[in-house]
């Protein structure tokens, strides 16, 4: 018996170990697909900090991060592993990495790619046609009042969708499928990004609160970093107007979200659709009390087959990666 | 035309009863206690009915209104009129097709999407503080699945339009093939609903197609099956609907119309793979003022002997 609890722990001992931070969600179903290949650390298990656990674990043989979006991967964390190679994270986002630290000290990056774009643009157009029609108001109203017979035509008319003119903030992977999906609607399209696209023809707008004056509807799917924080704010509202609908599945910090509070409480925004918030899972309490927002709590990626899917991406990273292998995908560093 | 009698049937859009009552003589019908008591009074002076979804003329009404000529439906589905008893005896009928077919496409995508991803009960668990405790589970992604149309006239075609830029799988099932269609074809519903992931009922309601959800076709579309309704409440066996989802054998529905409303079966409140909303298929205002206009249009048009914008006959 204890040969054999040896043989087990000897066994884990020649694995390539994986630093797993966080953890991120798919990691209950990547554990058991592939701890037969990889030696999970789990410091969210221990007790210890992460620097007294990492220093455990004989930091020069730790070359790999797993990561999900709720661990800042900083500059302190990378300094406590000197022969770090690999960053993975299990998330399209990288704005919780120190990508410049990375860069530095020769750390490559991956994300999931474009795998989960499909899942969060079926949530972008679930929150832009629930907002505009009142699907989940309609739900909980029924829910609500039909005990009373409530009659049904004075429940509120909706928003028509088909052939209002929708703004796409980056128009990257994840906006490319929301202009899909909205085409098929009859929406008419046109778009904000970092550069224009060559590829498209849809109509560019150089600044966000052109797109947004142009517009009915705003649906935000860029990256966070120091150029988008806060890129939706009060002027960019105001510019939409009083009709206006906002769709964020992108990161909380793209809008000033004390500023867009106040502006649905002042009638200034028709509605909102979020899927992320600044400071989660914290969300302003006064979103609850009103029925022209729908909330979601991060779970745009959040399906049990971008999981199956994300399974299979990060250990196919993992097992390429410990090959000396070119990895699946990787992220662009910052120069 | 002040003078012409027109009975409204039920509460409509405020835009078009003040229309009515200012072109018109306006009878509501809610105004008077029983219908036998506003015939005994006005049934002569009755030219036109105005009615939707919820109710219209039956062959009763229509035998007592000696001057009915014209019954202009503010909805496209007719099944509230005796048509039989119309074409009897001359009276045209009017509906509002195309006016609404956006809406209601977008709405029947709008379930499935609220209906597979749980966005109503992910709102609930946001509003609740759970989030704070803990992430909410696993859904189902919606792109890519198959999704089966009953019925492929112009609302079920601008579901299928709207459904493959999910990369969704379109087939259908119809009275009669659609040669020139490029979606697939079954031709029973039972073999669409063993063939889908999400079926979606957007036929008229007939006598046909009555109950054409039914025990056998609910089993078929199984316990990871979605079913969704725009069309009639009758369209679907609601008790058998019901068992099924309280039981598990199918994975959950998206419904807009019922067969009693405005009365919900119980057991829906209770479940959370269900996304049930108090029949809002048109309800913008864009869209109804629209079909309040081709109400409007249709009347002034047979008052003033001209061809009618949007009959049946």
């Amino acid at each position: 018996m204890a040969e054999e609890a040896n043989n087990c722990s000897n066994h884990l001992q020649d694995l390539p170990k994986v630093l797993v931070l966080g953890p991120p969600l798919s990691f209950q179903f990547l554990q058991p697909l592939y701890s037969h290949k990889f030696n999970f650390l789990k410091p969210h298990l221990s007790d210890f900090s992460l620097q007294h656990f990492i220093n455990h674990h004989h930091p020069p043989s730790i070359l790999a991060i797993l990561c999900g979006t709720k661990f800042s991967v900083t500059a302190d964390v990378l300094r406590l592993l000197p022969s770090l190679r690999l960053v993975l994270t299990a998330s399209a986002g990288t704005d919780h990495i120190d990508l410049s630290d990375c860069r530095r000290c020769g750390i490559q990056v991956t994300g999931v790619g474009a795998l989960f774009s499909e899942d969060v643009a079926d949530m972008a157009v679930a929150l832009l046609v629930d907002g505009m029609r009142k699907i989940s108001e309609a739900d909980r109203w029924l829910r609500k009042n039909n005990r009373d017979n409530t009659p049904w035509d004075l429940f509120p008319l909706g928003s028509k969708l088909s052939g209002k003119r929708v703004g796409i903030v980056g128009l990257g992977s994840i906006g490319m499928e929301v202009v899909k999906r909205l085409e098929s609607f009859g929406c008419i399209i046109s778009y904000n990004s970092k550069h224009k696209k060559a590829t498209v023809s849809y109509p560019f707008y150089d600044s966000v609160v052109e797109l947004a004056t142009n517009c009915d509807v705003l649906v935000l799917c860029c990256a966070l970093n120091e150029q988008t924080k806060h890129i939706i704010n009060r002027e960019v509202i105001l510019a939409l107007g009083k009709g206006g609908f906002i769709v964020n599945v992108g990161r909380g910090g793209l809008i000033d979200e004390t500023e867009l509070v106040k502006c649905l409480m002042e009638g200034e925004i028709g509605g909102a659709g979020f899927d992320v918030f600044e400071n989660e899972p914290h969300v302003p309490k006064e979103l609850f009390k009103m029925d022209n927002v729908v909330l979601s709590p991060h779970s745009a990626a959040i399906t049990v087959e971008s999981f199956m899917d994300v399974c299979e991406l990060i250990g196919g990273n993992l097992e390429a990666f410990f090959s000396n292998k070119p990895l699946l995908t990787s992220v662009m560093l910052p120069k | 035309m002040g003078s012409i009698g027109v009975l409204l049937v039920t509460p409509v859009l405020p835009y078009l009863e003040q229309e009515l009552d200012k072109r018109y003589k306006l009878f509501r019908a809610w105004d008077y206690p029983e219908t036998a008591q506003l015939l005994a009074q006005h049934a002569t002076s009755i030219q036109a009915v105005v009615g939707n979804s919820g109710a219209g003329a039956d062959a009763e009404m229509i035998e007592a209104l000696p001057k009915l000529e014209i019954v202009s439906c503010f909805s496209v589905g007719v099944d509230k009129v005796d048509l039989e008893k119309c074409r009897e005896k001359g009276i045209r009928v009017t509906n509002t097709p195309h006016v609404l077919t956006d809406d209601v496409a977008d709405l029947a995508i709008g379930l499935m999407l609220t209906l597979l991803r749980r966005i109503c009960e992910c709102d609930r668990f946001v509003r609740s503080g759970k989030w704070k405790h803990g992430d909410y589970k696993l859904t189902t992604k919606f792109s890519g699945k198959t999704v089966g149309i009953l019925g492929l006239g112009r609302i079920g075609q601008a579901i299928a339009k709207r459904a493959e830029g999910f990369n969704c799988s379109i087939c259908y099932y119809s009275r009669t093939e659609k040669r020139n269609s490029k979606y697939k074809y079954y031709p029973s519903v039972v073999e669409l609903a063993s063939n889908c992931d999400v079926l979606v009922v957007a036929c008229p309601l007939t006598e046909e197609t009555h109950h054409i959800i039914n025990r056998e076709v609910i089993n078929a579309l199984g316990p990871k099956g979605f079913l969704i309704n725009i069309g009639r409440g009758k369209h679907v066996d609601e008790p058998e609907l019901v068992s099924a989802l309280v039981e598990g054998r199918l994975a959950g529905a998206g419904l807009d119309v019922f067969e009693n409303e405005p009365v919900v079966p119980e057991e829906l409140f209770g479940l959370e793979n269900v996304v049930i909303v108090p029949h809002i298929g048109s309800g913008t205002l864009e869209t109804r003022t629209a079909m309040a206009d081709l109400v409007l249009g249709n009347l002034e048009a047979h008052f003033l002997g001209k061809p009618l914008l949007t009959p049946l006959f």
